[in-house]
């Protein structure tokens, strides 16, 4: 009975270790982290979207079900088995997550990520441990225009061509406008937003910045003394990049103060409380999605974006917003290069062949077509369009009307430029 | 003139807000030598309870107006669950240790508290917009003024005098100004400080629930709301002088009135001022403008 016991210890003790000594996935899936906000003022208006578009697609391409052509069984035949991470915590806390997730959890990809701050933070950490990385949403234009990236990625298009777009849109629909000021959060996301916006007002209509910008802080969530401020301002439109609870919050103060029967606004980011607020929105908000997502393509017919909408609406009961999009985007990305680069390598691919196949890519997405075009093959560029909002009784929900869409030929620098010099250079070279 | 009457008003709005979050936290530092982090929970918490009830009473049919009783309500059961959980669950055992630890366990339960709130309301925002839009707007220095935040002015005169009538006209005043003289003292005198500790930290909880349950009808309820308005109250109470109600007063309105001037005349600066301020004052008087008068110990 004691040799039993000898021999049993070290048998249970290895059958203990058994799990920690093992590689940290099974040979026959891809490990994915899909990182957004899921705490903090972020998580309901981005975040759970965000993770939600993911997490259907997902689903979708474990059970084979996307719509042709992309309608095989997992990424390059195997399946995806995705954690999902919290984004909160700041930039430090999100290096030493991924640090954990590439090194001690081994996964394959990562995906995700909203903050500007966070994807500046992380990717010469993604481009030291050389693992694959694709952003699905953070908008500086910084990340590839700064260095040549070789393992990160970003799907959509960044925050230069939200602007650009909105400045277009202001000319054609408001060409009387002669003055704008701007109330945007003061970091990097906010900054860069409001140059760029400048910048093509200024090259593209006679329209004057006011003296006065506001630049409260992020998730400051009480702007009654700017709201005065911009009342008092005689600039004829408000530009603003907010987002997250900081974006509804100061459309309820604006609002009650009568800022919006006062001046136009432009929100670039607007279309995330599209379906959460519905009534509470006022008329006549110019709304953005960041590109052609959520409620601006509602109405496309292709059968990619009718299977979004139904596949959400059906898991989670509400339509897809902007950031569900933009997930499901990257998630799809994802999946296109595993399944060119199998079929060039003839079997599962290595992450480098998998790299080598998103590298300048180009595809038909649930809304729009993507073309990694810029930050040599690595950067997304699409269209990008507005709308107005305006209440339909008799739908009972909140529309977005005069949707106008900007080919992303006009809106993007082409390659090799960077966006300050593109658009203070006049633009050159721009399809519109 | 417009501008004028505009930066004054908005300073105004502000300070009132500012002193009504602050005055708990001052009031607790002041009787008990906590320096209660856990403060910005009882903010978040009140906001998330009035949000959620008046949510519910909105949807039960309830007219707009019940929304003031609500928010009264709900700071009242938050300071009293919450301040009560707090100072009998965990401060009490820990009076006689550090006061370094004595923060980092009300940090500890700030971090926890704030969590229970993803726990409790999940993660979406919450809006309680109907006792703002109830109320309306008016027009004051050329502009529309949503009359609700106008409001935070009496509320915050209201607080003021209520703690001014209390500390200096009954009893339970007289006790409190006695512990926060001298505890040891009043110990010998055979003053109940337990007791005094209890009441005054779910006091300071509600005061704090009710800056959070009151801005709640005018912002976007969201996870994290209560982290920014810790800094804030500290540096309120900071250059006010810590454990002093009419500090915590002249704090606020230093704080509101100056970052008022920022916005509309220099607003890049507005975060800066805020601080500058407050290094201001501990450079000139490093106990802060109106710090209780310490007795020297022989």
């Amino acid at each position: 009975m004691r040799q039993l016991g000898k021999l049993a210890l070290p048998a249970l003790v290895a059958a203990a270790l058994a799990p920690v000594m093992m590689p940290a996935q099974a040979a026959d899936t891809v490990k994915m982290s899909v990182v957004a906000f899921l705490s903090g003022p972020a998580a309901g208006p981005f975040g759970v979207p965000s993770r939600n578009g993911a997490e259907v697609v997902i689903a979708a391409i474990n059970a084979g079900k996307l719509p042709a052509p992309y309608n095989t069984v997992g990424l390059a035949g195997r399946l995806i088995d995705a954690e999902y991470i919290d984004e909160s915590g700041g930039n430090t806390k999100q290096v030493a997550e991924y640090r954990n997730m590439v090194e001690k959890r081994g996964v394959d990809v990562a995906l995700g990520y909203i903050s500007s701050g966070t994807c500046e933070a992380l990717t010469p950490v993604a481009e030291e441990l050389k693992k694959l990385t694709v952003y699905a949403v953070c908008g500086t234009p910084r990340i590839f225009e700064d260095a040549r990236r070789s393992y990160v990625f970003r799907t959509m298009s960044h925050a230069t061509s939200d602007n650009v777009a909105a400045a277009y849109y202001v000319k054609e629909h408001f060409p009387k406008i002669a003055s704008y000021t701007a109330i945007n959060q003061n970091y990097a996301w906010g900054q860069d937003s409001f140059r760029d916006f400048d910048a093509t007002m200024q090259l593209i209509t006679k329209a004057r910045s006011s003296a006065k910008l506001q630049w409260p802080k992020i998730f400051q969530g009480q702007y009654s003394t700017e709201i005065s401020a911009l009342l008092l301002d005689k600039a004829d439109l408000i530009h603003t990049s907010f987002w997250d609870g900081d974006l509804e919050g100061f459309i309820f103060q604006a609002n009650t103060r009568g800022l919006f029967k006062k001046k136009k606004a432009i929100f670039t980011v607007a279309e995330t409380s599209v379906y959460r607020l519905n009534k509470l929105m006022p008329d006549g908000l110019m709304v953005g999605a960041r590109g052609p997502y959520g409620a601006i393509v509602r109405n496309r017919g292709s059968e990619l974006n009718k299977w979004l909408i139904t596949a959400y609406k059906d898991r989670y009961g509400q339509y897809p917003s902007g950031p569900a999009y933009q997930y499901a985007q990257a998630v799809l990305a994802v999946k296109i290069a595993y399944d060119a680069a199998a079929k060039a390598a003839g079997g599962f691919p290595t992450q480098d062949q998998v790299s080598a196949a998103m590298k300048g890519s180009s595809f038909e997405s649930f809304s729009t077509h993507v073309k990694m075009s810029l930050g040599d093959g690595h950067q997304a560029s699409t269209e990008n369009g507005y709308g107005i909002t305006k209440w339909d009784a008799k739908a009972g929900e909140l529309k977005l009307e005069k949707v106008k869409f900007y080919p992303a030929d006009c809106i993007n620098p082409p390659e090799g430029t960077t966006s300050v010099d593109w658009i203070k250079g006049g633009m050159q070279g721009a399809k519109c | 003139m417009d501008t004028a009457i505009t930066i004054l008003l908005d300073g105004l709005v502000f300070s009132s807000y500012l002193f009504i979050v602050s005055v708990g936290l001052t009031i607790i530092f002041g009787v008990m030598k906590i320096l209660n982090v856990a403060h910005g929970a009882f903010y978040a918490w009140g906001a998330y309870t009035a949000a959620f009830l008046i949510g519910l009473a909105a949807n039960a049919g309830w007219p707009d107006w019940a929304g003031f009783g609500i928010i009264l309500f709900s700071a009242i059961l938050v300071g009293l669950v919450l301040g009560l959980v707090l100072e009998r669950g965990i401060l009490q055992f820990m009076y006689h240790r550090d006061e370094v630890l004595i923060v980092l366990a009300t940090f500890g339960s700030f971090l926890v508290l704030e969590d229970v709130i993803l726990l409790v309301f999940g993660v979406n925002p919450y809006f309680a917009f109907q006792p703002m839009v109830l109320l309306g707007s008016v027009q004051l220095g050329g502009i529309a003024r949503d009359t609700y935040g106008l409001t935070l002015i009496g509320l915050a005169v209201v607080v003021a005098t209520g703690c001014w009538l209390m500390l200096k006209r009954t009893r339970w005043g007289k006790l409190l100004s006695a512990v926060i003289y001298d505890r040891e003292l009043s110990v010998t005198m055979g003053l109940d400080v337990t007791r005094v500790y209890i009441v005054t930290f779910t006091l300071g909880a509600m005061f704090g629930a009710l800056g959070g349950a009151y801005i709640a009808p005018t912002v976007s309820v969201a996870p994290g709301f209560g982290i920014d308005v810790i800094v804030l109250s500290f540096a309120v109470v900071v250059i006010g002088g810590m454990g002093s109600v009419p500090g915590a007063m002249i704090g606020a309105l230093a704080v509101g009135l100056v970052r008022a001037l920022a916005v509309h005349k220099f607003p890049q600066l507005e975060l800066f001022v805020i601080y500058a301020v407050m290094a201001t004052v501990l450079v000139f008087r490093p106990e802060g403008l109106f710090a209780p008068v310490k007795v020297r110990r022989i």
